[in-house]
């Protein structure tokens, strides 16, 4: 039971951080579908940070410079929807998922390139943190408390903090509800996408680098993330794009993926006797099940997906 | 009245060529630089290795034995490619291609392995799984509001978990792999009809390749030139209108992606039923099939003949990597130039608007500097009237 609060716990917070940057970004106007791809490379500048950093270094260093690197990856990336979506005008859901066929395959390069640079024979796509990942992890009793969850929770007093209570987040979800009017009160609605995108970017690495550390002290890049960037987009969605409502939706998908990792604990599951595909399938059959159920009354913002062209005033 | 003069780069079509071969020309340079921070010494070769593909090998009949092997990888890249042009040209981007392909590879393989049918039926159950998830994304985007790319990923994920444990019932006792279809139904193989000769007696070409064809051919008459196709398009330009002018614009979101589920299922078909691959029950990644048809449908420039060559050209690649020098790179080297290459088709419209925008002011330039000349002209002309 304990570790099934553990769990669900650690992948809450990977889709509170996650959704929380879809959100920014939607309320600025775009729509972020590369979150997957932007988690990718999160995950592999904070893995590659974790390899390098010297193995006597302390608990607070290692946190920080992951976090950094992770934050600093994803950002870099988001710069590639940032560019093509908002400057270019150009499909947001074909870069979107462009990106994510990217993330996935550059990250795949560069870690064999770096693996088979160290050893010819190793052509694996798989990093290992064993030892740094212990930074992380506070052990009370049975329980592993881990620093990220504190993070997540951070990061959503922040995010509703700064969409409701600052000038910036105000302005910030007018350009994505109302550019032309935004835009005729002198808010730079290019300046604000960007901030949006951005912030995104830095949530979704942060994010990918708390996925690949969750249970796990090794990760294969080729698998990228296995469809979370998406599932915290269903998060957002069902969150109504409210930080608050998206913790809560993330506390409820985090749960049922943490029972495909955990469900050989409990004894009715297992007396049930169903192959683990099936728990594996499981979060994706209840965002299903729960999109349908919530999105006909969508608050989505009104002008997403649409690229801003300041002559169409 | 003379005849416009238009010059070529206005025709759209011209257009839409040159784009794709610039995207896929940056593709290749943005490729080659990772190649060179890799590893400078072999960049140049890993790279013309992934362009040669086949022609790496120097007999001309192993060269054709693999050209034909490319072409049977090349028939169900460009279904799904057909699949996801279908629905975009009706304003749906069907991202579910992936689990389709997944569900017809699912429902073939169950047919032909467990249930022994021939290959036609396989073919056709193919079609109805595949439609059947398609189906589900268009009752959800037209019934729930729930948008076809959020659905589709779910599905992708759902249909590859079902299908590891569906075919895990007919695999090999000591592999994670499904039967040999040859082995034990071959009538669920596709008929080659002889063809196989042609590229040196390679048993996978099928009459999958020239049925592919056939579809990209029909997917072009049925959008352009049939009352159907027009209506489907016109639901895709404007919901709103459509309804107005009666259209029943649930139905045709729905039968759009029923149509895309189908083709994308046929697309496994022709894939496993050629016996050339076989599905790994433990798989924990959707195929890239699916995805590659994204990159193959955009660089065919959303024209159903165009992404033929564009599934050959992407397909191309993808062979072509499995060739390079492994001790200094890896095969994904190519997944990473096609996704390159989707990215650079997002800045198409971009590029069209500029070469527009470009020409035009050309003209305007050359008929002000005509203009100037004629009034230079006639002014010449009266000031020599006056002297008179």
């Amino acid at each position: 039971m304990l570790l099934l609060i553990q769990y669900t716990l650690i992948f809450a917070s990977v889709l509170t951080l996650v959704a929380l940057g879809g959100c920014f970004s939607e309320h600025s106007g775009v729509i972020n579908l590369g979150l997957e791809g932007i988690m990718v490379m999160g995950s592999l500048g904070g893995a590659l940070a974790m390899k390098y950093l010297p193995a006597g270094a302390p608990a607070l260093e290692i946190i920080l410079l992951v976090v950094l690197c992770a934050v600093l990856a994803g950002m870099l990336y988001s710069l590639l929807l940032a560019v093509a979506c908002i400057n270019f005008k150009a499909d947001q859901t074909l870069v979107g998922t462009a990106m994510n066929l990217l993330g996935t395959a550059a990250a795949t390069v560069i870690v064999k390139a770096i693996n088979t640079a160290e050893d010819p024979d190793n052509v694996s796509s798989t990093i290992q943190y064993v030892n740094a990942k212990k930074a992380f992890i506070v052990r009370i009793g049975s329980f592993e408390f881990n620093w990220f969850m504190v993070m997540a929770v951070i990061v959503l007093v922040l995010a509703y903090v700064v969409l409701y209570k600052t000038r910036f987040g105000l302005r910030l979800m007018a350009c994505g509800e109302h550019p032309q009017a935004a835009d005729s009160v002198g808010i730079n609605v290019y300046k604000m996408r960007w901030a949006g995108v951005l912030i995104s970017g830095m949530l979704g690495g942060l994010g990918g680098i708390v996925y690949i550390t969750a249970g796990v002290s090794e990760w294969k890049f080729e698998t990228g993330v296995a469809g979370f960037g998406f599932l915290a987009l269903a998060v957002m969605i069902f969150g109504q794009w409210k930080p608050i409502r998206i913790a809560l939706a993330a506390l409820l998908f985090g749960l049922f993926r943490a029972l495909s990792n955990v469900y050989t604990g409990f004894d009715f599951l297992t007396a049930l006797n169903l192959p683990s595909s099936v728990y594996n399938m499981l979060p994706y059959i209840i965002s299903l099940v729960v999109l349908a159920f919530t999105s006909s009354k969508s608050r989505a913002p009104k002008a997403e997906g649409i690229p801003y062209d300041k002559g169409q005033r | 009245m003379k005849k416009e003069k238009t010059s070529l780069l206005k025709n759209s079509a011209v257009q839409s060529i040159l784009a794709s071969l610039l995207c896929i020309l940056l593709g290749l340079l943005l490729g080659y630089i990772v190649l060179l921070f890799i590893n400078p010494t072999g960049a140049w070769d890993a790279i013309s290795t992934v362009m040669k593909n086949f022609f790496t090998y120097p007999s001309r009949p192993a060269a054709m034995k693999y050209f034909g092997s490319t072409l049977v990888k090349t028939a169900p890249l460009l279904m799904c490619a057909l699949s996801i042009q279908f629905a975009y040209k009706v304003g749906l981007f069907n991202i579910g291609a992936a689990g389709q392909y997944v569900a017809g590879a699912g429902a073939c393989l169950y047919a032909a392995l467990a249930w022994h049918m021939p290959w036609w039926v396989c073919l056709i159950l193919a079609a109805v799984a595949g439609a059947a998830l398609g189906a589900l994304s268009g009752l959800l985007k037209s019934y729930c509001n729930v948008n076809e790319v959020i659905s589709g990923i779910m599905l992708n994920w759902i249909a590859l978990y079902s299908a590891n444990l569906l075919l895990t019932g007919v695999k090999e006792p000591a592999s994670p792999y499904t039967n040999v279809v040859a082995n034990f139904n071959s009538s669920a193989l596709l008929p080659s009809l002889g063809m196989g000769k042609l590229f040196t007696d390679n048993q996978y070409v099928t009459i999958a390749i020239p049925l592919s064809v056939l579809v990209a051919i029909a997917v072009w008459v049925v959008l352009g030139k049939t009352k159907f196709g027009y209506e489907l398009r016109a639901t895709g330009y404007n919901k709103d209108a459509a309804r107005y002018c009666g259209m029943n614009e649930k139905r045709n979101i729905i039968l759009t992606l029923v149509i895309g589920g189908a083709l994308a299922g046929v697309g496994a078909a022709f894939m496993y039923l050629s016996g050339y691959e076989q599905w790994q029950c433990t798989q924990s990644s959707v195929p890239a099939m699916g995805f590659n048809g994204i990159a193959a449908t955009f660089l065919g420039g959303l024209d159903p003949i165009g992404t033929i060559f564009a599934s050959y050209f992407i397909q191309h690649i993808t062979s072509g990597g499995a060739y390079v020098d492994k001790t200094m790179y890896c095969s994904q080297i190519s997944d990473l130039i096609s996704s390159l290459i989707i990215y650079l088709c997002g800045f198409v419209l971009f590029f069209k608007y500029f070469m527009n925008s470009r020409i035009v002011r050309r003209e305007e330039r050359k008929s002000l500097k005509e203009k100037e000349k004629l009034t230079a002209d006639s002014a010449a002309k009266t000031e020599e009237g006056g002297r008179k």
